[in-house]
């Protein structure tokens, strides 16, 4: 076997390995499940049957999408620290390979999660209505990669640190504030009815933004994962 | 058999500017063995995660070749290695053989992993609990599990760090089996207190916490 | 670092820039060498730009510093780079805050409030949260060589995505600054500033004055550091 087809089947069983894991230990999904519902009923009971822009809505949207993934992004490494399991993999395999593997993991979580809540957002914010909905969607499968790969080298980060929870999120918001205000921006754009040329420049800014993350991420990580 | 050589040269290692381990050094080849003593904190854990690439010293290099060729410290000494040591734990929500396949598969170890993954559970006395969860294990149990997992890949260089904590009668006996066959192999490093253990071990290095003057 | 020299020419600069930058006069016609412009609107509030954008200047420059010595240090690993990179980010913190607070009282006489999310504003805030996570991200790591490590790796991440404000906020909010979106001298992200002669070499002069001092205190504070460092290792 080649290199490069090794590491690719190891990150292929990484990948296996988180979800299986979080399909024994459920602890992400359903608490991730019960937080989106909260948040959206909080934010229900506070609008209170006022008609609201759409440009405050667009916002919350994405306020409820980046504090789901402050709860549940860390995760995965935050657990392999406290399981004693990081030497474990280190000894297993080579840090490019976890660092994947995490990253795919993450993508596949957001994804899940950002779109169920697109979904339940657009069913139950009755004045939130998405004139185009390609814009929408590109919006939150862009956005949610980008929450991802921020989220998986912060989470390697904090997974070292004492105040692990509470750190994410200050870690966190600076990094991802640039993807927001796009991902806000794009959202407006498909209340409102833009075409979905006119967006582009947003979906531009978001998969650069994904980009350099992840190449400065891999970089990075062996310098964060080793102790 | 591979050929392995493993070195050591001025292993320092200092945390938050004290020294834990100062100037270890050594050379070993097929068939040797080393024990590394010293005092309960005085850096054996430290000196162990060194040498198996876990952590950076801070001066000193160490050195890893097979079959005449060097491998890269530390990125890619992991296939080489077996690591069993008290911090060193699996995952608690997979079965005893799920860990284990997780170990082959990720490590790509495609030589009739089953059969292997078989006979290590039934040499450690684990075959009857295999398909159940890490967390009802006992502490001894999860020694050997650990056992199976450092010892699936063969590897020329196996480390212990407290080869027999947790461990019964019969579980250390296994043990010291795997020692010696390790010993004909490849090469044997124990870090220990244990007195039995020194019999094992060609060659001793005392770790000492050194104090600045 | 600083011969005893170069800290008297750089103490009688500074103090020369800001008593120019208060005393010269404003007057609507400029006749003389040592006349500023009085602009309608900004009129006597116009000082502020030879204060508070050099301020602002040298926040970014210590950014920088930090951000380049961050990557120096997982090079090498070497202490004293860690040192620099602290140094930077504390003066940075410390002239973060003053460009806040002077651009803030500014903004509330002009512009009527005390904040207004204009691009440069949030750029400034977004500073001052890296600022603050990257010193709260430190004390949260008890073994040194994993902390340098670590807020090293968080100071480049954050470096990286700095750039990306300045494609993000001209699309997303209105700007108030000279060089925004809508002003018609133009959007480019850095302000294209237009002023007299003598006016711009005063700016320059305060550029280059707070710079050289942000140098200075940053000698200083990484000799104090080093000696720290070194205090604490011969008492192990």
């Amino acid at each position: 076997m080649t290199s490069m087809k090794r590491s690719i089947t190891t990150t292929y069983y990484l990948v296996e390995k988180e979800i299986l894991s979080e399909f024994r230990t459920r602890y992400a999904l359903n608490a991730l499940m019960m937080f989106v519902v909260t948040t959206l009923s909080i934010i229900l009971f506070s609008l209170g049957g006022e008609t609201v822009p759409a440009d405050v809505l667009s916002g919350l949207l994405w306020i409820v999408i980046f504090f789901s993934a402050m709860s549940g992004l860390s995760r995965s490494f935050v657990a392999e620290e406290e399981r004693g399991t990081v030497m474990t993999l280190q000894l297993m395999t080579h840090s490019t390979s976890v660092f994947v593997g995490k990253l795919i993991y993450n993508c596949l979580l957001a994804l899940a999660l950002n779109i169920f809540i697109g979904l339940a957002y657009q069913v139950v914010v009755a004045d939130f209505v998405v004139r185009t909905q390609s814009i929408f969607w590109t919006a939150i499968i862009l956005g949610s990669i980008g929450l991802a790969s921020a989220s998986t080298i912060l989470a390697a980060i904090i997974a070292k640190a004492n105040t692990k929870g509470t750190l994410f999120p200050v870690l966190a918001f600076p990094i991802l504030l640039p993807l927001l205000l796009t991902a806000i921006n794009a959202t407006k754009m498909a209340a409102d009815g833009a075409y979905f040329g006119e967006s582009v420049k947003e979906f531009q800014i978001l998969v650069s933004f994904s980009v350099v993350i992840i190449t400065l991420s891999l970089l990075l990580f062996e310098h964060v994962w080793k102790d | 058999m591979t050929t392995i050589h493993f070195s050591a040269q001025g292993i320092s290692k200092e945390f938050n500017r004290k020294l834990i381990v100062e100037n270890i050094s050594f050379a070993l080849g097929n068939g040797d063995s080393l024990a590394l003593v010293g005092k309960n904190g005085a850096g054996k854990s430290t000196l162990a995660k060194i040498l198996c690439g876990l952590l950076s010293p801070s001066r000193g290099s160490v050195g890893l070749t097979i079959d005449g060729t060097p491998v890269e410290y530390p990125g890619r000494m992991y296939p080489h290695i077996g690591f069993v040591a008290p911090y060193i734990n699996l995952y608690d929500e997979f079965t005893g053989i799920e860990n284990l396949s997780l170990c082959a598969r990720i490590r790509n170890h495609s030589a009739a992993p089953g059969d292997r993954i078989e006979d290590l559970l039934r040499r450690f006395s684990l075959f009857d609990k295999r398909n159940d969860e890490l967390r009802t294990y006992s502490s001894g149990m999860k020694q050997r599990l650990k056992y199976c997992a450092a010892l699936l890949h063969e590897p020329p260089l196996l480390v212990l760090d407290e080869p027999c904590a947790n461990l019964d009668e019969e579980g250390i006996a296994v043990v010291r089996a795997v020692m010696r066959e390790q010993q004909g192999t490849g090469i044997l490093i124990i870090a220990t207190n244990d007195k039995d253990d020194l019999d094992y071990a060609g060659s001793i290095v005392t770790v000492e916490r050194m104090k600045r003057p | 670092m600083f011969s005893p020299l170069s800290k008297i020419i750089l103490s009688v600069w500074i103090t020369v820039v800001l008593i120019l930058g208060f005393a010269m006069p404003m007057v609507p016609v400029p006749q003389h060498w040592y006349e500023l412009p009085l602009i309608p609107g900004l009129e006597e509030k116009a000082r502020n730009i030879i204060f508070h954008v050099p301020m602002a200047w040298t926040t970014m420059v210590a950014f920088a510093v930090s951000v380049v010595f961050s990557i120096r240090y997982l090079k090498t690993k070497n202490y004293v780079d860690e040192i620099r990179t602290v140094a930077a980010a504390g003066l940075g913190t410390m002239f973060c805050i003053l460009a806040t607070l002077t651009g803030s009282l500014w903004a509330k006489f002009n512009w009527g409030s005390f904040w207004n999310w204009d691009p440069r504003e949030t750029s400034i805030f977004i500073l001052l949260l890296i600022y603050s996570a990257y010193f709260a991200l430190r004390s949260a790591i008890d073994n040194e060589e994993k902390k340098a490590t670590l807020s090293s790796a968080y100071a480049i991440i954050a470096g990286a995505t700095t750039p990306f404000f300045i494609f993000v906020m001209p699309r997303v909010m209105k700007g108030l600054h000279p060089g925004s979106k809508g002003d018609e001298m133009g959007s480019a992200p850095v302000a294209q500033l237009h002023m007299p002669p003598n006016m711009l070499i005063l700016f320059l002069a305060s550029i280059f004055g707070f710079t050289m001092f942000f140098y200075w205190i940053y000698n200083l504070k990484v000799r104090s550091l080093l000696l720290e460092h070194t205090h604490q290792a011969s008492r192990h």
